[in-house]
């Protein structure tokens, strides 16, 4: 163990001289940091084993008596986690996995607290601990996730299969028998006892197949085309993919009347269609095509418009005497207004009168009984782990990982924004989960195996160049001709 | 790709920045008046569920106070003489509050500014804001004193007493009759409160009416008083005078029937003769008020009746509360009728009471107060209140000569029911017609004691009660029940 550690030292270090020899330009060469991460990780878990027992002191006025059992068990994940990525990609980001720790364990000491309203007023609830078993369930899915795919670049051979399985999968709820609709939105199947929301699984897939088609097609879309007032217009024949996606987009609008993840899936494709062809024509394009489904909508479709409704005047649809469609909207604020700059405290607040509160409307509970204080921190540390995403594209040395990280950042970045602006009122409401807080298995899976896939893709990038021969680096010491460009 | 990458990155940062300011402003700017909105239940359950003050009367009995409960709502307000206090107190339900409950939320609740200090302390300490208490000017004995003489007179009975300190217009009894138990509206089962409300709101005796302050009903002989002390300020007789007489009179611009009249058969001399003015007022004499009233003119008593507080508001510590009612604008023959109580005015027994305490006070009406003093949770006073004059209705030497008026009326008139041994009182019976004949007349009753030296004046209303129509008269009824206060106030 020893003997290999410091054969490990010593590669890394002759690794950083060749690269010291190197042009400027790979003269920097990343840290590991992951003693770093190990440091980051114990302030997650102390975030997220605090929350827990200041629950048990606000709500039931001591210490929970699990708490040895419980913190020791998520301490065992992350640590696990962390030795994992110790070994499989020792050059990964060492701030992300801190990041969805701290965030995954607020949100179950948050879902907990919901659990503990809702018993003392009759209701067993164990969510909290189902969640626990869904996070289990999604680190071992992020270990299979890294150690099965060593390289990144091994999913551009799925690219097809990734869409074909996608969009299976957005099609499943359709499907009569296992299909059901929840709350209008038509997004759940439920085999058994089991309910799974296939679209958190399809948004990873999607992001895969879009690197993988952009990745090999970005020439033809950024090249051909026209110049229409200063914007460069793609060809008609280049439009098709993006007709496509529009189309299931709204296709997903109107037939399982889910907002969130149409208005989600369409904005990551165009995101990465832009990345990939540097071409702002097809955010002019996209963008055209978002605000004419918008309106199509909103003239077509009764729930579109009222929704539209509710978040311009929420406060006409509640109370006594009003049809009370914006009660959750408008608990939800009154709740965050209630929690003010640093809340009321664990116990002392009634996030409970939100429906929903542990899954969409958690940012509410947290903005309740934590304050603004803990939603600016929670809103950052997404910024944070979406900052690190868009890094690693930025440091990524394969169109395909560059384009996977701007999208699987980009997934994460939409998501919290179309959430989080909407259950505080900044757009209209539509129905998404809040990335690792928000109570429910299939989405913090999808997300725990999005955050595997940006540690592999940064892995790779932060990896030194891998030394091919000693001959190049003699060839690169020879002076360089300069060889004057004839104009 | 690096360049739409960075672009990328931009988007996303205003898109996060977009959330924190959004946030900011949901939970700083507009945090204050999401938690002002009358809708948002967060609000109204800590106002629910925090310690409030008592309210107190006497040296130390909580007529109203929160003790801890075992449910969400913490305290459960509890009443524990509800019937007896219910019109004062009002009651604190999770929906409303009413009464004193409602006047003096600030302090009970702890919200009020002269609080600041304490709630500023509670919060560096971590304790929760404990409300202030109140201290009512009633006295405990005056007020169940009051309430039994009323309730004596049988369950179906509707009418009111109110004793005032005639020096400083603080309230010492204030029952209404019927009352209600508040305790079932601070009920935490809200349904149950809800159906109470309803009944008690639907019920065709209005038990949810303060009869005190919120009735007001023609005052009839007891109006009197009010008659003479205008003829007597006005220079045109005093208490040993010959007053107009008569067995009947018939009021100017009338004929007939509907203009005249009597005196139900007491003695009160021949026609177009005089008598005394004590005999007048012992006897109630109909006949002589209707045309002292016609000598001392519309103005000089709807002046006198305005002084002693008719057509304004006067207790601050109550809500809501009727005017009583002299009228404006007055002929001759409803002038005549205004001198015994009838035609237009009104009167609320609290005004009745404050007829009978400016007499008593030397012709200065005391501004009537129920809130004696506001205290902290920690029993230091924030507030007493310092007695306040109305107005002065009539000079003091008016006043002496109308309670020699009243005194005979009470040694050796029709208020002799009033009389108390070895103290001399000062009394004036009123029966009013209703004006309609299926409502029995309204029996009254007013006095002060002792007549040299007031301690307490007493305002008694009968509105109704299951007596015989015929026996309804004030001296009967109300007397016992305004001595039994007077009593209950002095010794």
């Amino acid at each position: 163990m020893a003997g290999q550690k410091s054969a490990q030292k010593s590669a890394q270090k002759s690794a950083q001289k060749s690269a010291q020899n190197n042009s400027s330009l790979m003269g920097f060469v990343h840290r590991r940091r992951r003693g770093a991460e190990l440091f980051l990780l114990v302030l997650a878990l102390a975030v997220g084993i605090g929350a827990y027992a200041a629950v048990g002191l606000g709500v039931e006025g001591e210490v929970p008596t699990d708490l040895l059992g419980y913190g020791g068990w998520l301490a065992a994940l992350v640590i696990g986690a962390h030795v994992v990525i110790r070994v499989v990609a020792p050059y990964a980001d060492p701030v992300l996995l801190p990041l969805v720790a701290a965030l995954n364990g607020l949100g179950l000491a948050v879902i907990h607290r919901l659990d503990l309203a809702a018993e003392a007023v009759g209701r067993k609830h164990d969510y909290a601990q189902q969640q626990l078993i869904w996070m289990t369930l999604g680190v071992i899915l992020f270990v299979v996730t890294l150690v099965a795919i060593r390289d990144h670049r091994v999913l551009q051979r799925f690219t097809y299969t990734s869409a074909l399985a996608a969009i299976l999968l957005l099609l499943l709820p359709m499907v009569p028998g296992i299909g059901k609709a929840v709350y209008g939105a038509r997004i759940w199947i439920q085999v058994g006892p089991f309910s799974f929301q296939p679209g958190e699984v399809a948004k990873v897939l999607l992001v895969i197949a879009f690197a993988g088609y952009l990745v090999l097609h970005r020439d033809a879309l950024a090249l051909a085309g026209r110049r229409v007032l200063f914007v460069d217009l793609p060809r008609g024949r280049d439009l098709g993919p993006i007709l496509v996606m529009w189309l299931v987009s709204l296709g997903i609008l109107v037939f399982q009347r889910d907002l969130g993840s149409s208005l989600m899936f369409f904005g990551i494709f165009l995101i990465m269609l832009y990345v990939a062809t540097e071409r702002p024509g097809w955010l002019v394009v996209g963008g055209m095509l978002f605000v004419g489904g918008a309106l199509a909508a909103y003239a077509l479709f009764g729930h579109v418009r009222e929704r539209f409704q509710i978040w311009l005047n929420p406060f006409d649809f509640y109370g006594e005497g009003t049809s009370e469609k914006a009660f959750q909207p408008v608990e939800a604020m009154f709740g965050m207004g209630w929690g003010g700059m640093i809340g009321r405290g664990f116990g002392d607040g009634d996030p409970f009168r939100v429906p929903f509160a542990n899954s969409d409307f958690i940012i509410a509970a947290i903005g309740e009984e934590l304050g603004l204080t803990a939603v600016m921190a929670v809103i950052m540390m997404y910024g944070l782990i979406v900052e690190r995403a868009l890094r690693t594209a930025l440091i990524c040395r394969d169109g395909f990982g560059k384009l996977l990280a701007t999208g699987l950042g980009s997934v994460i970045a939409l998501q919290v924004f179309v959430v989080i602006g909407g259950v505080t009122g900044l757009i209209p409401l539509t129905g998404l989960t809040t990335p690792f807080l928000s109570y429910g298995g299939s989405s913090l899976i999808a997300n725990w195996v999005i955050v595997a896939l940006l540690l592999r893709i940064s892995d790779q990038a932060r990896r030194p160049v891998p030394q091919l021969s000693d001959d190049t680096a003699a060839i690169d010491s020879d002076a360089t001709q300069v060889v004057k460009a004839i104009r | 790709m690096n360049k739409p990458i960075r672009t990328i990155s931009i988007f996303c940062l205003v898109l996060f920045l977009a959330l924190l300011v959004n946030a900011t402003y949901l939970q700083y700017w507009r945090a204050g008046a999401l938690n002002d909105d009358v809708r948002n239940r967060r609000a109204i359950n800590e106002s629910f569920s925090a310690e409030r003050g008592a309210i107190v009367v006497g040296r130390n009995s909580a007529i109203a106070k929160s003790v801890p409960s075992d449910d969400e709502y913490k305290f459960q307000r509890t009443y524990p003489k509800p019937f007896l206090y219910a019109p004062v107190t009002g009651w604190f339900s999770y929906f409303s509050q009413t009464g004193i409950e409602r006047t003096q939320n600030d302090i009970l609740s702890g919200q009020d500014e002269q609080l600041f200090v304490t709630r500023l302390i509670d919060l560096v300490s971590n304790k929760p804001t404990k409300g202030g208490n109140v201290l009512l000017t009633l006295d405990p004995d005056a007020q169940q004193a009051a309430y039994d003489g009323l309730s004596a007179l049988g369950p179906g009975t509707q009418g009111s007493v109110v004793a005032l300190d005639p020096s400083t217009g603080a309230v010492l009894a204030m029952v209404s009759l019927p009352t209600y138990d508040p305790n079932d509206m601070a009920s935490h089962d809200f349904g149950a409160v809800a159906r109470t409300y309803e009944k008690l709101n639907e019920d065709p005796a209005e038990p949810l009416v303060n009869r005190a302050i919120q009735t007001r009903l023609p005052p009839g002989s007891t109006f009197k008083v009010v008659t003479a002390a205008a003829a007597i300020e006005a220079g045109l007789y005093d208490a040993d005078s010959q007053v107009p007489g008569g067995v009947t009179y018939q009021l100017p611009l009338t004929s007939g029937e509907t203009g005249l009249i009597d005196n139900e058969g007491r003695s009160c001399g021949a026609n177009n003769t005089k008598i005394p003015f004590t005999q007048a007022m012992e006897q109630s004499c109909n006949t002589t008020f209707a045309q002292l009233a016609e000598e001392v003119g519309a103005e000089d008593m709807l002046k006198t009746a305005e002084a002693f507080g008719f057509n304004r508001g006067y207790l601050d510590d109550l809500f809501p509360q009727v005017e009583s009612v002299f009228p404006d604008g007055l002929d001759d023959a409803q002038l005549g009728q205004t001198g015994f109580g009838q035609f237009e005015v009104a009167a609320t027994p609290l005004q009745m009471a404050m007829v009978a305490a400016g007499l008593a006070n030397g012709g200065t009406v005391m501004k009537p107060y129920l809130v004696d003093e506001q205290q902290s949770a920690d029993l230091d006073v924030l507030s007493k209140t310092d007695p306040e004059e109305l107005s002065q209705a009539v000079s003091s030497t008016t006043a002496r000569e109308v309670t020699k008026l009243m005194v005979a009326t009470v040694d050796d008139g029709t208020a002799s029911p009033g009389a108390i041994d070895g103290i001399s009182v000062a009394g004036k019976t009123g029966t009013a017609q209703s004006g309609i004949d299926a409502v029995p007349p309204y029996a009254w009753f007013i006095s002060f004691a002792p007549a040299d030296n007031p301690e307490v004046a007493v305002a008694v209303m009968i509105q109704k009660a299951d007596i015989p129509r015929g026996e309804i008269a004030g001296g009967v009824y109300g007397g016992p029940i305004a001595k039994a206060v007077m009593e209950a106030v002095i010794r």
